[in-house]
């Protein structure tokens, strides 16, 4: 069965409006995403600061309560499952900046097991302990952890401790928000290997927010591609790596760094020129169009829908060829 | 390597702050002579065979001779003026510190809530707060002292009625930007309902705050309790307190100053502790030298 499902997903932000009686108004984020995610399956997404990435992953576990759409949980639109509170053990999330997802003023343990007083309240303090050290050994952490507080330890640690509590409730989905992305690249790789072989023993889905490409391609299944809070490309992950399809996929491909110096230095910066538009007062065509090389009139007058444009590929472009 | 070594027990921020507060001498020495002058306070009167309301028509007005029983003489109805001072500070430091307690919950408490939740029930609560801070203090305690017939009952609800606000408006600011930290959403997203965040997370990661701004709040309402009594709306003759002290002390200002000195050089002596000792606190638990 579909783990879960967005439908026509929209979320915004209220803001103060224009005037001081002027009622709030929504600024708009994310529009119309839809997807679905398997059991056991990753899904990367991926785009530039401020595209909507981390709001659209706060709204599939209704962190923020979305605008228009849809979430399905396992079948079951989440704005009506009774007592969302105590499902949440199932749905989990883990934070860009490890260190600020932690209480500083709370032990380890306490942080990991905390959940587990709202899951399984039968648990004894002396059960919800012990079932946080098992979380923390998942992650690699040893028991003399248990009684330490975060500020003594390292962002990679912090993430792991981070990656136990999500995992001491076992959960079935863990939304991923930029995890490895304020650490160094030598703890990156463990703390993805890590992910991995969790996803592995327990069949855990992935939603892994991103904006590091090669990360994305090391541990997604499939990947989309946001733009300005829209999809611009959805594809399986070796289809999308060996040819991206949109513009903006592609110079977001261009756009990751080459590993070796000599390379790099010959390469041909492509930067993109032209400005982002505000999202405000969003263009009424495609929301690339001011910054794309191919725009033509019809990209900045009608806005590109997200069709299949390849056996199992979609994309939002005027000018890709369909099947 | 030292970092290897740490100790499986875990030092907290608070043992931190606490331990970098008893390396500050000139706290540590407010808080013995604080400790010492509530100790002598509260126990002190038992040494005498009086209490501070038994007249000695014997040494009526009797000047600070040093001669045992009336060691700093006595006031003009023979009352041992040592003894009058030691209770009147059991009183002012009774209000002094379960003033600022009740005041400190009662605003910790609303600012946390108000912080959390935004919006429109913020928004309600803080003007609420601002219509209180508009309200003549002077005037509030005489209608509070009218509705509760005077004494103590109604000194203690005036001073807690006016002083839980401020802690109210830090304690909000504070709680506002703790309410958008990834550990409050992590909360969430582990099912924990309102109220428990607010109690578990926001109000202890307020504390460092409130520890500094409580030491702070503790003179101002041994102060606004001496000044309602001198105005005398607060502590009523005979009790003694030592604002009513230092009322009676200004009137015999020009022939006897030992009746002002006492109990005005011991409340100089407890602000100028409690300042000292909020000082040091401050720079224990200032956030930006964590």
């Amino acid at each position: 069965m579909t783990l879960l499902e967005a439908r026509n997903l929209g979320v915004g932000y209220k803001v103060p409006g224009a005037s001081l009686l002027s009622g709030p108004r929504l600024l708009p984020i994310v529009h119309e995403v839809s997807f679905t995610l398997e059991p056991g399956r990753t899904l990367g997404v991926v785009g530039e600061s401020g595209c909507g990435k981390s709001t659209l992953g706060r709204a599939l576990l209704r962190l923020i309560a979305p605008t228009g759409g849809q979430v399905l949980w396992q079948g079951q639109d989440m704005a009506t499952i009774p007592d969302l509170r105590r499902r949440r053990s199932e749905m989990q999330i883990i934070f860009q900046d490890p260190v600020a997802a932690l209480d500083p003023r709370m032990t380890l343990a306490r942080i990991v097991s905390r959940p587990l007083a709202t899951f399984e309240p039968g648990l004894t303090r002396a059960e919800a302990r012990a079932r946080a050290i098992e979380a923390l050994g998942q992650v690699g952490l040893s028991a003399d952890f248990a009684d330490r507080y975060p500020h003594e330890l390292s962002g990679g640690q912090a993430q792991r401790v981070g990656i136990a509590r999500a995992l001491v409730g076992r959960p079935k989905l863990i939304i991923c928000d930029e995890p490895v992305s304020a650490l160094d690249v030598s703890i990156q790789a463990q703390v993805i290997n890590l992910l991995m072989d969790l996803q592995e023993r327990m069949g855990l889905a992935l939603v892994f927010i991103s904006h590091n490409l090669a990360v994305v391609r090391h541990i997604s299944h499939d990947v989309m591609v946001m733009c300005l809070g829209r999809v611009v490309e959805h594809a399986p992950r070796s289809a999308f790596y060996a040819k991206a399809l949109h513009p903006y996929s592609q110079a977001l491909m261009q756009a990751v760094p080459e590993p070796d110096p000599r390379r790099e230095k010959g390469r041909v910066g492509t930067a993109l020129a032209g400005e982002l538009p505000s999202v405000l007062s969003p263009p009424p065509g495609c929301v690339f169009a001011s910054r794309c090389p191919k725009a033509a009139d019809l990209c900045r007058s009608t806005r590109p829908v997200l069709r299949e444009v390849a056996p199992d590929r979609l994309a939002a472009c005027h000018f890709i060829e369909g099947p | 390597m030292s970092v290897d070594l740490a100790p499986p027990r875990g030092t907290s921020t608070f043992h931190l702050q606490l331990r970098r507060f008893r390396q500050n001498g000139l706290s540590m020495a407010s808080v013995v002579v604080l400790a010492a002058i509530v100790v002598l306070c509260f126990l002190g009167p038992y040494a005498f065979p009086f209490s501070g309301e038994d007249a000695d028509f014997d040494f009526i007005s009797a000047p600070a001779a040093f001669i045992w029983p009336h060691l700093f003489g006595t006031d003009d109805f023979g009352r041992d003026l040592l003894v009058r001072v030691l209770e009147g500070g059991q009183v002012s430091l009774t209000i002094g510190f379960l003033g600022a307690l009740v005041a400190g919950v009662i605003g910790v408490l609303y600012g946390a809530v108000a912080g959390y939740v935004g919006g429109r029930t913020d928004g309600f609560m803080m003007r609420l707060v601002e219509i209180l801070y508009g309200f003549p203090y002077v005037i509030l305690v005489i209608l509070l002292s009218l509705l509760f017939g005077g004494g103590n009952v109604a000194l203690f609800s005036a001073i807690v009625f006016t002083l839980w606000l401020t802690p109210a408006v830090i304690v909000r600011a504070q709680a506002q930007s703790l309410a958008q930290r990834e550990f409050v959403q992590a909360a969430r997203a582990g099912g924990m309902t309102g109220p428990a965040i607010v109690l578990q997370h926001i109000v202890p990661n307020c504390m460092s705050t409130v520890i500094v701004y409580g030491s702070l709040l503790v003179p101002e309402v041994i102060l606004s309790e001496s000044f309602l009594s001198f105005l005398g709306i607060g502590i009523k003759e005979p009790q003694a307190s030592w604002g009513n002290l230092i009322q009676t002390g200004t009137a015999a200002m020009d022939s006897d100053l030992r009746l002002l000195l006492l109990p005005g050089g011991l409340l100089a002596l407890v602000l100028l502790c409690l300042n000292f000792i909020a000082d040091g606190l401050r720079d224990a638990f200032d956030p930006n030298d964590r």
